[in-house]
């Protein structure tokens, strides 16, 4: 387990060793949406808002 | 054998589809869409997958990826087609009615005025439903003129371009719970019924997921309606009447299974890698479209 600073409101989000790439986390304290944009250094940003076209 | 994998984001279904391919030490990549740039005059390194997976979150990304992919002849699950005609509600019906696969009475519209009265000739409840979109977003259930009236100026004051195209749908007054099947190939894996009190019961939406038991019906169905929109790996969407009959509400192109596989014991990750070592060998062609007269048999 690592964990990271959510770079929204500066929580700690732990993250699983097998994470992967273009995965998304939430935030626990603040709820928001964190998209995995690199793993080595293990990075985040603000995931995507849902688009209209999203889904199945 | 080189299997790529083109995703947006990686959900639970895109880490169960890795880890299967994995198990079997296929080879594979991961492709962000995102990062993509296509350049139409040289197909560069993409002739070197034997097929790539779509499971793009996003329908026009998906789209234009598959279509650039399939002019180029790389072979898609599911290729443009099936993405073309799935994400288009108005497409999917056309389809399905052109087989003659029972599906709920739709009316199309382009104005607001033409729309109206669509509504009033069908009568009360209708269901408008945008005709691009998923997870049980933006339906509305209308049961009655003032609120059809709002909804319609609401969709043409507010919405994009899209929702100028007014896709009814009739209501169907179904028990607390519909069907989705999942079909892959020519082969309906599985299917589990979506229970939930609010009359919308997508599980994106918080709808509980009970194994379906495949009856003869349900697989006649499932792979027609498969086959209607170009075949290859969808998840059906079934509604039951209140006097028992099935209609096909949706086919989906991209579709989310994490919540059906407990519930009915099936490996579905394993049967779509399955699948794609197959088209990937270039061992499949489009199953037959299962006969009209062959309904409720097996």
């Amino acid at each position: 387990m690592t964990q990271l600073t959510c770079v929204e409101c500066a929580g700690t989000v732990n993250v699983e060793q097998d994470v992967m790439q273009g995965e998304i986390l939430q935030c626990p304290d603040c709820g928001v949406e964190l998209e995995v944009i690199n793993l080595d250094p293990l990075t985040v940003d603000l995931a995507p808002e849902v688009e209209e076209d999203w889904g199945e | 054998m080189k299997i790529g994998i083109l995703y947006s984001r990686i959900r639970v279904e895109e880490k169960l589809l890795v880890q299967e391919l994995e198990a079997r030490g296929l080879d594979y990549d991961l492709i962000d869409v995102r990062q993509v740039v296509f350049d139409l005059h040289d197909p560069g390194q993409w002739p070197q997958y034997d097929v790539i997976l779509e499971r793009c979150i996003s329908h026009t990304q998906a789209l234009g990826a598959l279509q650039v992919l399939g002019a180029w002849g790389v072979r898609c699950v599911n290729n443009a087609q099936v993405a073309q005609v799935c994400g288009s509600k108005l497409e999917t019906s056309l389809a399905l009615a052109g087989v003659g696969v029972p599906a709920p009475r739709v009316r199309v519209a382009v104005s607001t005025g033409a729309a109206l009265a669509a509504v009033e000739e069908m009568g009360y409840p209708v269901v408008l439903k945008p005709a691009v979109g998923s997870w049980g977003r933006l339906l509305a259930k209308v049961n009655d003129v003032e609120a059809a009236e709002a909804i319609l100026e609401h969709k043409e004051t507010l919405g994009s371009y899209h929702h100028s195209l007014v896709y009814i749908q009739e209501y169907v007054d179904k028990p607390d719970r519909d069907i989705r099947s999942f079909v892959v190939g020519d082969e309906t894996i599985c299917a589990i019924t979506r229970h939930s009190s609010h009359w919308i019961t997508n599980t994106a939406r918080g709808g509980h997921a009970e194994n379906c038991p495949v009856t003869a019906e349900i697989d006649w169905l499932s792979r027609r309606a498969a086959q209607a929109v170009g075949g290859g790996v969808v998840a059906v969407d079934l509604l039951e009447t209140r006097d028992g009959e099935l209609l096909v509400n949706e086919v989906n192109y991209t579709m989310e299974f994490r919540n059906s596989i407990d519930p009915t014991g099936v490996d579905i990750p394993a049967k779509i890698v399955d699948y794609l070592v197959t088209v990937a060998g270039g061992r499949t062609q489009p199953a037959p479209l299962p006969p009209a007269a062959a309904r409720g048999q097996r």
